[in-house]
């Protein structure tokens, strides 16, 4: 049977060929396909678009939802403070938590054993203290120690010093919570990226006599990229909303605003909304620079990078407008090619 | 193919006082197990070498001492009398900075199985990256300079594309072009043509049967015998780190000066034979033996 179809198949080119096909059979190219029907399919897709209707039209109905409040805060000038120092936190605590979570993560692979064994201990310290802990705990370093400073080692004569609580204010103990905690979490997920490139590369790049921050920096990290990047945006997403978690040393971010806001005028789920919806705009703006970053690391990876969702709709466009203009062709053309010998 | 009749042809410019490799007393243990034996090869500027052997016979670790990605436990080996690796000072050898065995090894270009092109770099950005980041050349001359080098290895209109968009003979090619981009004395090459299709194998050689011509020193680990006996003018043989023969590629395997090594019965290791004046020794009858192998191998 099998034997029949691969003949009849490899005989398609040539007329004239003198392979075996069953003459007998009929031509099902010309026959019409029926798709199977999956009712089990259908019937489950019905109910959750049912329950998914329920909830939109329960947004609209619902007044508790309270949406001329919302409307009169998702602007208001306290709100747009919040937004900024939340910003302001993530792109600070963000970038220093991933510069020195890469220093953290060429540590750890370095053949040195006390770069190595320092980089370990700080990464293992940093995931293993909760956030809200070391965001306390850093915001009360005053009680620790007083004075910071330069001074003779081992004593408290000091050369130059500060007050502990006018150097580390409340959003000095935020940022350097969020920071070395996202240290500890980066410097993980960018040792991955570079183990998982291949030994080779390392090899030739030696071989060429590359020095080692070019060798880094230009051959190890951008083929490293592709790997660490949705981590990475994964992170970043964890930290934007992350940054909530600092209302707890009273930092006037988004949450701590909308907070103070709800506690004065009793709004609270609309209030939350504002928060909930702004914290989705900028989830969905970096999931959107995500595809982007993605797309430019994933250049020589592929062999054809997939094209964006504009270029994917321009194109879908311009096949539907070409197919308008033609006259509708006979399908036959394409059947008989599939279908065989054409005879 | 002599080096005598190119430098008849006169196309050749290079000078042949460089490119002298010399391996003295190189032995590697890895784990207990030695896998380089007292190695001795001197390889003279210019010529062309080809390493034959059973897989795992050490010829490529024996290659890959020679620019120092792998370090010896005896012996040394040199470039032109420069050590690799390490300088001399007094009666002292001391191991290199970094900065210094990277400078070295730029005398040595190496050409990979797995090509090890950099996926994310085109193919002239691939030649072009080693002189960029040691300064020798500005972006604009190293492109230059990578086009060119595309055009000797026959890729001429495949400088933006990206390694994965290449063939394997053509990704080697690139490769060997990247290699040729520092001006090595010496190139090496580990097993250039394993990884390819049959029918790719024929383009990579033909680059480096034109190579052979121009006087770089160049040293090939191969299964090609055949590709061996045309290029090369000497063939070393070697079998569980131990050199079984050295010779000119025609009598070369077939000839044998006085007798080194007998096998020790019952395993793969060899013994030296003291002042054994015999012709026909185990070691030469099993170098032959695996040749005759080899080539029966290949040509299925």
């Amino acid at each position: 049977m099998t034997d029949t179809v691969k003949e009849h198949r490899s005989a398609a080119p040539t007329q004239d060929s003198p392979q075996i096909v069953n003459r007998d059979s009929p031509d099902f190219a010309a026959l019409k396909v029926v798709h199977t029907r999956h009712y089990v399919r259908w019937i489950f897709g019905a109910l959750v678009l049912f329950v998914v209707l329920q909830f939109l039209c329960s947004l609209a109905t619902n007044d508790k939802y309270g949406w001329p409040v919302f409307a009169t805060y998702f602007f208001a000038p306290a709100i747009l403070k919040g937004i900024q120092l939340t910003l302001a936190l993530t792109v600070v605590s963000g970038t220093i938590g991933f510069i020195l979570g890469t220093l953290l993560a060429l540590a750890r692979l370095s053949k040195s054993p006390i770069l190595n064994s320092v980089s370990w201990s700080f990464i293992w310290f940093f995931r293993s203290v909760p956030l809200l802990v070391q965001l306390l705990v850093w915001y009360n370093l005053g009680y620790l120690y007083p004075r910071l400073g330069l001074g003779v080692p081992f004593t408290d004569n000091y050369f130059w010093s500060f007050d502990t609580v006018t150097l580390v204010s409340q959003f000095a103990a935020a940022v350097l919570g969020l920071s070395l905690n996202q240290a500890a979490y980066s410097a993980e997920i960018i040792r991955g990226g570079i183990l998982s490139v291949d030994q080779g590369q390392l090899e030739a790049a030696a071989a060429l006599g590359l020095p080692r921050h070019v060798r880094v920096l230009r051959i190890i990290l951008p083929q490293a990229a592709r790997a660490i990047l949705p981590n990475a945006f994964n992170e970043i997403i964890g930290l934007i909303k992350g940054t909530s978690i600092v209302s707890v040393i009273a930092l006037g971010e988004l949450f701590y605003v909308t907070q103070v806001i709800y506690n004065r005028n009793q709004q609270v789920i609309p209030l939350l909304l504002v928060s909930v919806v702004w914290y989705i705009i900028f989830t969905t703006v970096l999931s959107v620079a995500q595809f982007y970053v993605e797309r430019y690391f994933a250049r020589g990876a592929l062999r054809v990078v997939p094209p964006t969702p504009i270029q994917a709709a321009r194109a879908w466009v311009n096949t539907q407008w070409a197919r308008l203009d033609e006259k509708p062709e006979a399908p036959e053309a394409a059947t008989t090619r599939i279908g065989g010998n054409g005879s | 193919m002599s080096i005598a009749t190119t430098q008849a042809s006169g196309t050749v410019t290079a000078p042949w006082t460089r490119g002298l490799v010399e391996i003295r007393g190189v032995s590697k243990i890895y784990a207990g197990h030695e896998v380089l034996h007292d190695v001795n090869l001197t390889v003279r500027p210019g010529e062309v070498v080809a390493i034959l052997g059973p897989s795992g016979s050490g010829k490529s670790t024996l290659l890959r001492t020679i620019n120092h990605l792998e370090s010896v436990d005896r012996g040394w080996v040199t470039v032109d009398g420069e050590l690799i690796g390490y300088e001399q000072r007094g009666d002292r050898l001391f191991e290199l900075k970094e900065r210094e065995i990277l400078k070295r090894r730029t005398n040595v270009g190496v050409v990979f199985q797995n090509f090890n092109l950099f996926p994310h770099l085109t193919a002239a950005e691939n030649i072009a990256v080693a002189p960029v980041a040691l300064g020798r050349l500005g972006k604009s001359d190293a492109r230059e300079l990578a086009l060119g080098l595309l055009a000797k290895v026959g890729l001429a209109d495949k400088p933006d594309a990206y390694p994965r968009q290449l063939s394997g003979g053509q990704q080697q090619r690139v490769a060997i072009a990247r290699a040729l981009a520092l001006q090595p004395k010496v190139l090496l090459f580990d097993e250039p043509t394993s990884a390819l299709d049959p029918e790719l194998v024929g383009e990579v050689l033909d680059v480096i049967r034109d190579l052979a011509k121009l006087g770089t020193t160049l040293i090939i680990v191969t299964h090609e015998i055949g590709f061996a006996r045309e290029v090369a003018d000497r063939i070393v043989f070697i079998d569980a780190g131990h050199i079984l023969e050295v010779g000119p590629p025609r009598a070369g395997l077939r000839f044998s000066a006085a007798p080194t090594h007998q096998r020790i019965p019952g395993t793969r290791a060899l013994r030296r034979v003291p002042g054994h004046p015999s012709t026909t020794h185990p070691a030469q009858q099993h170098s032959q033996q695996k040749l005759t192998e080899i080539e029966a191998h290949n040509g299925n």
